[in-house]
């Protein structure tokens, strides 16, 4: 065997270092310099991920493994956008990690969550199914016992439960769906199955309920309606980094891989089998998680159906099939970490400060404590799609990529629901802001002062809103790689 | 090497900028005085910089810049800002040529001088900080209007300045005035914006493009361009004779775009809000109603002269005749008005006007497009003698505060320096040499008898009258009897020093610049001209200057029933000057009774029943079909399994329905 190709994993490989560091950490630093971890965790988690933009990891396109490991700049970028939104996670998480009730399991939290990611980066950069399913397994389960994490809270042993049978379930699904595409192609490598579906009968019902179970089961990780039931449960019993994690990270590279899984595997029956199914998870998806996101009153569920509604979005980057697309979901992607963080970083600073989690308690927030709420308020601008905020531009590029070189009426149909979809989410958002600004209430939260990490972590999201919204190079220069290291059936 | 360090441009631009955020984020926490310092010394900078550029521009006599005759242009950096697909991109960049750079000594000098008056005249009001942070914001916006390098950076800017410029004159927003003068501001020039933009529109579907580099120049061998009249006609000829409504749609994309312009430069029809502006304070009317925002339409014309060649003219003739009439109209007016500041405002108009013709008569064979130059000169020359004019106003408002004439009188004794400086302004502007109003406005005579007569003509009459009504200003405020100034807490006095010195510099600038060789800076296609005064035109000109002169000496010297008598025998017409010939009324009549009743109402109706019922309807369906779905979300996780299996095996089996 050539170790040589090792070479080519080199993002994986250092973030193994990383973990493996901060597993000795944990383990073996002496009792008094524990409360260091998180800083730890933070500092050598920001240098990978700075060091990961240096030329040492720039590649052309890599091949390892017998061409079950690929790798090139669009994957590298899109391992880093993940590595940003992990990075802000974790500075948000560090005062929930660093509570008494957390002190002892702390290490465990930090290094569950970089096995997860190191999972994502395997469903990124995987050419045959079988690494796929490690890497998506390896980025579920410890997803599980993260969600248990509040060990005296109820209801987030039932997230977990929840969680993981679902996971377990959908699982399941999925390797019936990869069966039945072993007995069609006779191979698990991604090429060969597209060679072997190239020119077969679209009609063959095996195919159909094959593609159908894939995706349902990536479906079940991106929840797409209606593979999400899990998701408001689970988002709402989770302590809220985790639900910040699983919303932004674990869902961007899920919502990568499927389009890899889709253009790679399936793109020759892309206009006549997965085209329409993707449609109609599309439309039920934006369309469903919008009308629950409606009626919520606790905001972590309400984000909950705002992140189910926002996956529908991403997918309408798949749904174009071509380059464009493909930048538009990454920028897509980079966008929705920024703007949903915000989110989840001012609710989590309220949560600990506080415990209260509901919209009512939001009412006249901006009197008590306007830096939060203007963060607030900038985020849902965002996800809502506000220009001249980064969302918008998303948002924008995104219908764009859907309906760049396509004569296609259905695909202009299918925007124009997104479109009146988005009036009824701007309800809902503006619903938070309006209740924070516009209420005559005396607050209910009292005025504070946020820990310095919350701090760091809401400036880095703020400026990343403004940021993206306003200087064009961050889209550019993803089309312009997606254009030269598009995948080969994207050509 | 590069003919210019990038940096300096780009400060130039970040600069006010920077300084907009840092005023109107952190003002409230500041004092005035830190504020206001703070303000001028950012723009103090900004007039180093832009100064330094221009200088280079001008003088540095590198390659990049000349060709060893004729001027180029440069772009100094160009960044691409929103790209829908390879040839439709939005660019921010900096582009040097003559007029880019002239305006760059213009807009600081002016805006310095502004940003330091006020640090007097704005002492003590409410929202210092703010007016500060604005007038910054405006700075920014009008800096990078002038240096855009294409037409839609152009736009942008151009909405920016009206927006400012909306913030400016509703700055005292508790006053009624001047909010609804902000409003009728903004949105006039909105509604003239709406032809620019879809002049911006037609012109670009057609050539293919928004840069000012690819529509009138042509690329030299060191990544320079030169104005080239092939590549302006290749701009003309990729619309392959298009024609609506019986005109060229060329003309048409041009005269939609210099519709913006009208907008912008208050020319009839569009005019009615600029007299309007004068609610704001003083020193925004110095810099944005009369030195820079206003003539950014003839900046706009000036840009895209090389098409405007095109077409046989008749662009051209449109923006002369609008020019022309615009000129009379408003000397007329302004020769009835008694608030000090709307006869300026008039006299503004007029003047822009003036350079609107100039604009409109010039053509390359006569002269070498002498018109164009002549132009830019009197931009130049009016900026620094109508700030003067309103600086000088402000100052006296400041010590009588009014703006009726009838408040002022005699003042010549209390407010020498005022009195001095304010003279000379008006000498500028009415062409007496050796003043710099009479070189510019000789040139742009010269150009127009040059064209016809009968522009010649007019627009000596018009002339005329621009020395006559400035005289009758001049007389009343200054040599009129006094009115009893015992009411107020002291006799008027001349401003702090704050004030006095940007007057005072500005009176400097205005004897001298005539004499600066402007055609060797700034000609249409950067070929160098040399002035000479036809004397032909140059001395019947100041001899009607003169007389105009002598003309308002004889009537408003003293106070006497003369103008009275005056008013009475010219009767209607007098009342109808004095009224602005009912413009407003005429607007009001069609937009309250024509627009509203037959437009708007079926409008408001479609809007109230039509749309907001659907989306009610949107809403209530939306609600309604929330609570129905609610028990898909029971809580039971043997149940969200269930819904699982039976999606998955429904995707599947639906898709092969419709296959099969």
């Amino acid at each position: 065997m050539d170790y040589s190709q090792f070479l080519a994993m080199k993002q994986e490989i250092a973030l193994l270092g990383v973990f493996l560091l901060v597993f000795l950490y944990d383990l073996f630093m002496p009792k008094n310099s524990q409360r260091g971890l998180s800083g730890f965790t933070i500092a050598i988690f920001a240098i990978f991920t700075v060091s990961c933009f240096c030329p040492v990891f720039i590649s052309g396109h890599e091949v390892a493994f017998g061409g079950m490991y690929v790798t090139n700049p669009v994957m590298l970028t899109i391992k880093n956008i993940l590595n940003v939104g992990m990075l802000i996670v974790l500075i948000q998480a560090s005062r929930w990690a660093n509570s008494e009730m957390q002190v002892i399991r702390r290490g465990e939290f930090y290094s569950l969550m970089l096995v997860t990611l190191f999972g994502m980066y395997l469903m990124i950069s995987a050419r045959h199914f079988l690494l796929f399913v490690i890497g998506l397994e390896c980025a579920s389960l410890p997803l599980a016992a993260m969600v248990a994490f509040e060990k005296n809270h109820y209801e987030s042993h039932e997230a977990a439960i929840k969680y993981i049978l679902t996971a377990v379930f959908s699982s399941a699904i999925f390797m019936l769906g990869l069966s039945f595409v072993y007995g069609l192609a006779g191979s698990l490598y991604f090429d060969s199955v597209y060679f072997a579906l190239t020119g077969a009968d679209a009609t063959d019902p095996m195919l159909i309920v094959a593609l159908a179970f894939v995706m349902a089961g990536v479906g079940f990780k991106l929840s797409l309606v209606p593979f999400h039931l899990w998701t408001a449960d689970v988002y709402q019993g989770a302590p809220t980094s985790v639900t910040s994690y699983l919303s932004v990270i674990s869902k961007g590279s899920a919502a990568f891989a499927f389009m890899v899984i889709l253009t790679q595997v399936f793109g020759c029956v892309y206009s006549q089998v997965w085209e329409w199914m993707l449609y109609a998870l599309i439309i039920l998806t934006i369309t469903v998680g919008n009308l629950f996101a409606l009626r919520q009153h606790n905001m972590k569920r309400f984000l909950a159906f705002s992140s189910i509604s926002q996956a529908g979005y991403i997918m309408l980057g798949i749904i174009g099939c071509n380059a464009m697309g493909m930048a538009s979901l990454m920028f897509y992607i980079l966008v929705y970490i920024f703007s949903n963080l915000a989110a989840f970083g001012v609710i989590q600073a309220i949560e600990n400060q506080t415990g209260k989690v509901d919209m009512t308690d939001y009412r006249g927030l901006y009197k008590s404590n306007p830096h939060l709420s203007v963060v607030m308020m900038l985020a849902m601008f965002s996800l809502a799609g506000i220009p001249p905020f980064a969302g918008f531009f998303s948002k924008f590029f995104i219908f764009t990529g859907a309906l760049s070189g396509t004569e296609s009426t259905a695909l202009y149909v299918l925007v124009l629901i997104a479109l009146i979809n988005t009036i009824i989410s701007l309800f809902y958002y503006l619903l938070v802001v309006k209740a924070m600004f516009l209420s005559s209430d005396e607050p209910v939260i009292a005025p504070f002062r946020s820990a310095c990490s919350e701090r760091v972590g809401m400036w880095i999201t703020v400026a990343g809103i403004l940021a993206l919204g306003l200087v064009s190079c961050f889209y550019n220069q993803i089309l312009i790689l997606c254009q030269t290291w598009g995948l080969p059936s994207l050509a | 090497m590069t003919p210019i360090n990038p940096t300096i441009p780009l400060l130039i631009l970040a600069l006010p900028l920077t300084m907009f955020l840092v005023l109107g984020l952190l003002g409230p926490k500041m004092s005035h005085k830190a504020a206001g310092w703070l303000g001028v010394c950012g723009m103090g900078t900004v007039l180093i910089l832009s100064y330094f550029t221009a200088f280079t521009y001008f003088f540095s006599g590198n390659e990049a810049f000349t060709d060893g005759v004729n001027r180029l242009q440069y772009i100094v950096f160009n960044q691409d800002w929103l790209q829908f697909y390879d040839k439709l991109v939005i660019r921010i960049g900096f582009l040097l040529d003559p007029i880019s750079a002239m305006m760059l000594v213009v807009i600081p000098t002016i805006s310095f001088c502004v940003h330091l008056y006020s640090m007097g005249y704005m002492e003590g009001e409410r929202g210092f900080q703010r007016y500060y942070a604005f007038l910054q914001l405006f700075s920014f916006s009008m800096l990078g209007l002038v240096v855009a390098t294409n037409i839609f950076q152009m736009y942008i800017f151009w909405e920016l300045v009206g927006a400012s410029s909306f913030l400016l004159i509703g700055f005292y927003y508790q006053r009624h005035s001047a909010v609804s003068a902000s409003k009728k501001a903004f949105i006039v020039t909105r509604f003239a914006d709406l032809g620019f933009l879809i002049g911006i529109l037609v012109l670009s579907y057609y050539t293919g493009t928004f840069n000012f580099t690819e529509l009138t120049s042509a690329a030299t061998a060191n990544g320079s361009y030169a104005i080239s009249e092939t590549t302006a006609f290749s701009a003309f000829s990729s619309f392959g004779g298009a024609t609506f409504m019986g005109c060229s749609l060329f003309s048409w994309a041009l005269v939609l775009i210099f519709m913006g312009g009208m907008g912008k430069s208050a020319m009839m029809p569009l005019h009615i809000w600029l007299p309007d502006a004068m609610e704001g304070p003083t020193p925004v009317s110095a810099l944005i109603h009369a030195a820079t925002m206003v003539v950014a339409g003839v900046y706009l014309v000036a840009r895209l002269f090389p098409l405007f060649l095109l077409d046989d003219f008749s662009a051209l003739t449109f923006v002369t005749v609008v020019g022309a009439i615009t000129a009379f109209y408003a000397a007329v007016v302004a020769c009835t008005q008694v608030d000090i500041k709307r006869v300026l405002a008039f006299s503004t108009i007029s003047q822009i006007a003036f350079m609107m013709v100039a604009l409109g008569v010039a053509r390359p064979d006569i002269h070498h497009g002498m018109g164009y130059m002549a132009s830019m000169f009197h931009l130049f020359t009016h900026a620094m003698f109508k700030a003067l004019l309103f600086l000088g106003a402000g100052a006296l408002i400041h010590a009588v505060h009014s703006n009726d004439y009838t408040a002022m009188g005699g003042l010549r004794k209390y407010m020498p320096i005022t009195h001095i400086t304010f003279l000379i302004g008006c000498l500028a502007i009415a062409g007496i040499p050796p003043f710099s109003g009479f070189f510019s406005k000789d040139e742009i005579l010269t150009a127009a008898y040059e064209n016809s007569f009968f522009w010649g003509a007019w627009m000596s009459m018009v002339a005329a009258l621009t020395a006559f009504y400035m005289f009758r200003l001049y007389y009343m405020i200054f040599w009129w009897n006094e009115p009893d100034y015992s009411a107020h807490h002291h006799k008027p006095h001349d401003a702090p020093w704050v004030m006095t010195a940007p007057l005072v510099f500005l009176a400097a600038v205005s004897c001298v610049a005539g004499f600066i060789p402007f055609g060797h800076l700034v000609t249409w296609n950067g070929a160098p001209y040399t002035i000479h005064l036809d004397w032909s035109v140059a001395i019947p000109s100041v001899i009607i200057a003169v007389c105009a002169i002598a003309l308002a000496t004889f009537m408003y010297k003293k106070e006497n029933p003369l103008p009275d008598r005056v008013a009475k025998a010219t009767g209607k017409l007098w009342t109808a000057a004095y009224n602005r010939f009912y413009w407003d009324e005429i607007y009001l009549f069609i937009t309250h009774k024509i627009i509203f009743n037959c437009i708007c109402r079926p409008i408001a109706w479609f809007d109230r029943h039509i749309i907001d019922g659907t989306m009610d309807g949107f809403a209530w369906v939306a609600q309604r079909l929330s609570i129905a779905i609610r028990p898909l979300q029971s809580g039971n996780v043997q149940y969200y399994v269930w819904v699982y299996i039976s999606g998955a095996l429904l995707l599947g089996v639906v898709t092969a329905f419709f296959m099969i």
